[in-house]
Parts: C-alpha cells; structure tokens; sequence
C-alpha cells in the first residue's frame, strides 16, 4: 500500500508492522511524533505505551520487557540517548535485544533541536562502559526507516543484542511516500536457525530458574562472557554488514556519506557525472558493523575519497581505517545541525580533483 | 508430638549465602521465599536484584531473578509487569539503591500505583562498598564518609521514604518492620505477605521497609548491631503499618 508518511511515522508504523510489544519514552524535540502516535495507536491493539519519567527510567524498562522476550523500543534525541547509555551497557551485558531510535539533533550539551549527524562515534563505539557493541542502521530515506523498524526485531534477537536506528531529525521530520508492497530498502535479515528464547524470564514454570546477569565476579568469568560476546560480535561483523554502491564502477573519486548527508551526496554525485566527472558514492547502511573491506576494495583502484557528514567529521576515522593509507581521504561537513549543501561539496570536490 | 522440623524452602536454592555474619539480608531472602512457597506463586515469581551485596540473591531464590542497574530496579520491574501482568513481580533494595540515585524511580513507579512489590532494606549504610553514609543514615551516626557523625548542617536529615511514598495515591500498602526479636521478623514476614497479596488483588503498589543489621558497615558486633537497630534506628524510623487502603 501506498502511504505519504513522515520519517519518525514510518518508524512507528514499521515497529508494528514487525511485532513491537511495548514502548517506553520521554519527551525530546526532534522526535516527538514517535509517542505521539504510539500514545494514540498502541492502546487500541492493546501493546503497552508508557511514559517514562526520564531516559535513565524508560531504557530500563525496555531492559525489563527485552528480558520477558517481548519486543521493547525506545525513541530519544541525542542528549537522551545520552542518559541511556548506563542501560544500554547492562543491555549488551546481559545480552538482551531491543530497539532503540536516536534521531539526532545538534550538540554537545543541550546544543539545539535541528537534524545532526553528531552521534556516530557515540553509536558506533558502544557509548557507555565497557567492550560493547550495538547494531547501527542508519536510513537515508522514510521507506528505509520503516523497512529498518520492520526488520531490527529479527536483527536484535537473532544475535541477543540491542539495535540501534539513527536518522537526523532532518529525515525524522520529512515526508515522502512510502510503498509497503515492494522490496526496497529491506534488510533483509536472514533467520537460519529459530530464535533460541530458553533464557527469558517468565516466571520458573516446569523448568530451572534463569538469571539475567552481567556481573560476573568469579576468576576468569568476566573474561570469557567478553570473548563469548567477541564471538558474536565477529559473527555480525561478518554476516551483517550493509553498504550501498552508486555509481562507483569508473569512478576516479568517492564520496562516502549515511543517511541525510548521502541522499544530498548523490545529487552532487549526479551533477558532476553531467560535467563529466567520474564520481561515485559509497553509502554505509550498517554504521557498525562498517564496511571495512568493501571501501578497501574500492580503495585498490580509486585514490581519493571524501567523506561527507553531519559533524565535524566522525565516520572520517573509520573510512581512514579502511583505505588503510592506500588512497588520501578528505572531508566535507557541517557541525551544529547545519544541512550540508550539493553545491558546497561540487566546490569542495572541484578544488581537490 | 511430632518434632518442629527446619526444612528450606521451596524457593531457596541450596547454596551458602555470601553475606557477612549478622547481616540481615539472608533472613529477608528466607522471608520472601517462605511467602512465595505459602502463596503457591514460585512458578510465576520475577525477581529484580539490586546492585549492592544483595545482587547475588539470583543465586539463593528458586526463581527467576534479574539483576538491575543502581536504582533501577522499579523501572526494570515495570517493564516486566507491563507486558507480563499476571506475574508477580518484586523488587529487592537497599537504601543507597532505593533512597539515593533510585528517587526518582521508586516515586514514579509508586505514583503510577505500578501494581508491583517493593522490599526496602535500610540497614543505614552501603554495605558493598565498605560502609558510607546514605541517605538513611542517622544524625551522628559514624560512617567510612562520615567519620564525625552525619551532620544535619552538611548532610542533612535521613531520608524517610516511606513517610514520603505513603501520600501517594497510587499506594496502597505501606509498612516498617525490622529483624530484631522473633516477633518483629514475624511481623516482617506478615507484611511482606500483605505486600504480594496486594498485588495478586491488582491493587497496586506497595513497599515494605526493613529495618536491617549491616554490622561490617556500621562498624559493630552482631549483637551491638542488633541492640541499635532495636533501641536507637526504630526512634527514628517507627515501626508498623504506615498505610493500608
């Protein structure tokens, strides 16, 4: 079916679509239309909305529904995801899958409430304490983010592991139709075996009690629940890494850019390939894990690379630690919720060809 | 007549406690589990764990337990009970986790009249990280961080929680009890019973207070523990039903 749909919508309608159970948040601006909507629609097919009274309140919440087995989401804005991060640890910890949105706004402190690409690193390096990963899907279009939320269940519990959806509140606050019925902009998350759920609590009814832990005191013990979860951790690195390609086959530079910044990046892409320039885009769709070797392929041929952000450049790093020193990369961005613009970066591209 | 034989409840694992000599927690954990034997729920029992020494209470019950960040443990039990309604769902809390960094948890989740348990164990002190003052701690008491007794100009008054949450619509069980005589942990056992027939009524929230001997904390012998819980806490902290509608 077809829908004109706002981005933070779609995530909602997506999130039912694939099965959310419980919701769980506190009010910040840029994502406000996300409790909205649940507030209104969840009731009526009789799934819990609750207002928390804070972030640290509702990403705990989301740990004690994930630990029934049910299906939690939370949605924030980055000084809330902030406050989640103490929670979002002891989720990894614990190995429990939910979902979580940060559409992300300006920072650092209170910064502002216009659309930002500001917390890659926070999204990407776990964000709180420990050896810890999430799963990060950043969308870059509103059929994206509702196929994303479809989907990010599956994702979550095939590896017992939050999942995090990042999307600037440019995209969260956009509109654009959406067609239910066809395939693009899937994951499509590939469930080999059933999803094992003999760890949930539900009350010891004719089995052994379970516990959900992450303290880990006895000799030794810590250190292997940390391999334990780097074996899982390589197994998404190696299964689950999404990345998109536009017109990289005869290019002689790339631009990589995620969500908002690669859909103004590919109308640079399309300019210049009208004034002749070979240029192509590559576009991260999971932002952890990275596609690493799939920029270093690219980067056997292709000597010069431009990242193009949201912030004062993050996602830089990661794409230096791809080309691994065998092509120069250079940086195009605008921090403070600043909309980065084509023309902008035609002339950033022109003055390094 | 046949003899009085002490058995272990259904609910308690068979495992050695790690707590100190004369602490409280391994009574209150045999209390719960005894309650939870008697009214048949084991099967359909969700325990949340605090941080502190009480954490590895998901070794010593017979049912499902999950630990929880620091003051927490409502908003994790929350999340269960909202999803999962006819289980019984408790919380079990010391005073730094309850009374400190979890006001805002406990206040909201018994405002919202969160038709869960709450066990408090005041005992004055954080126990686990040897012995600082806490928002419970008595006016002069001596802890690791109040080496010349709490201060009423510095530190202020000890928090009265319960006080508090009693005003509260959306309670409707309040009660102290502490562990010092065989009558007073009966009575302990009383409320904590009261507490999970309130919720399997679905009436909503309800907290029970227990006064408890942390003597590695409070830097006394079990028995000097005891004896102050007994003469010096309860003047402070009075001991009975705080409400019940």
């Amino acid at each position: 079916m077809k829908k004109l749909l706002q981005g933070n919508i779609a995530f909602c309608e997506g999130a039912i679509d694939g099965g959310l159970d419980a919701y769980y948040a506190y009010p910040i601006t840029p994502q406000n239309e996300i409790s909205a909507y649940f507030a209104k629609v969840l009731p009526q097919k009789n799934k819990v909305f609750l207002q928390a009274e804070s972030e640290l309140a509702a990403i705990n919440m989301v740990f004690g529904t994930a630990l029934t087995g049910k299906r939690a989401v939370t949605s924030s804005s980055s000084p809330g995801i902030s406050l989640m991060q103490e929670g979002i640890s002891y989720l990894c910890g614990c190995e429990l899958p939910c979902v979580i949105v940060n559409v992300m706004r300006g920072g650092p402190g209170l910064g502002n409430i216009s659309g930002s690409q500001q917390d890659y690193f926070q999204s990407t390096r776990g964000g709180g304490h420990g050896d810890y990963y999430t799963i990060v899907l950043a969308p870059f279009s509103v059929k994206e983010i509702y196929e994303f939320a479809k989907e990010s269940f599956l994702l979550a519990e095939k590896y017992r592991n939050p999942v995090m959806i990042i999307y600037d509140g440019y995209l969260g606050q956009m509109m654009e139709v959406v067609d239910t019925e066809t395939d693009d902009g899937k994951l499509n998350v590939i469930i080999d075996k059933p999803i094992d759920k003999n760890w949930v609590l539900d009350g010891a009814k004719d089995r052994q009690p379970r516990k959900i832990r992450s303290l880990f005191m006895a000799e030794g013990e810590l250190e292997q629940h940390n391999w334990k979860l780097k074996n899982k951790y390589d197994k998404i690195k190696e299964k689950e890494v999404r990345v998109k390609f536009y017109e990289t086959h005869d290019a002689e530079i790339i631009i990589v850019a995620f969500g908002m910044s690669a859909r103004v990046s590919l109308e640079a892409v399309y300019k210049l390939r009208r004034e002749g320039i070979k240029i192509g885009l590559i576009r991260p769709i999971t932002l952890w894990p990275f596609p690493y070797s799939e920029i270093y392929e690219i980067a056997k041929k292709v000597k010069k690379f431009v990242v193009v952000e949201m912030n004062l450049g993050q996602m830089i790093e990661d794409v230096k630690l791809a080309v691994n020193g065998i092509a120069e990369v250079y940086f195009y961005g605008r921090p403070g919720g600043g909309l980065v613009e084509s023309e902008e970066l035609i002339q950033k591209i022109k003055s390094i060809k | 007549m046949q003899p009085t034989k002490f058995v272990k409840p259904k609910s308690l694992q068979d495992n050695y406690h790690s707590y100190c000599p004369g602490c409280g927690h391994g009574i209150v954990h045999r209390l719960i589990a005894e309650v939870v034997d008697e009214l048949n729920i084991r099967e359909k029992t969700i325990g949340v764990a605090p941080v502190g020494c009480a954490v590895f209470a998901y070794d010593y019950w017979n049912f499902d337990v999950t630990e929880a960040a620091h003051g927490r443990p409502p908003a994790v039990a929350t999340g269960i009970k909202r999803v999962l309604p006819d289980r019984i769902v408790f919380t079990y809390q010391g005073d730094g986790d309850l009374a400190a960094i979890g006001t805002a948890e406990i206040v909201h989740a018994a405002n919202r009249g969160e038709n869960i348990s709450v066990f408090f164990i005041n005992n004055t002190v954080y126990g686990m990280t040897s012995g600082q003052m806490a928002p419970t701690t008595i006016v002069g008491q001596k802890t690791l961080t109040t080496p010349y007794g709490r201060e009423i100009s510095r530190d202020g008054y000890p928090l009265k929680v319960c006080e508090l949450l009693s005003v509260l619509d959306g309670v409707r069980f309040v009660a102290r009890a502490a562990l010092t005589s065989p009558k007073n942990v009966l009575l302990a056992k009383l409320y904590i019973r009261k507490s999970f027939l309130t919720q399997i009524e679905n009436k909503g929230f309800s907290i029970v207070e227990i006064l408890s001997m942390c003597p590695t904390g409070v830097n006394m012998t079990p028995i000097e523990t005891l004896k102050w819980v007994d003469t010096e806490l309860v003047k402070y902290f009075p001991l009975g039903i705080l409400k019940d509608v």
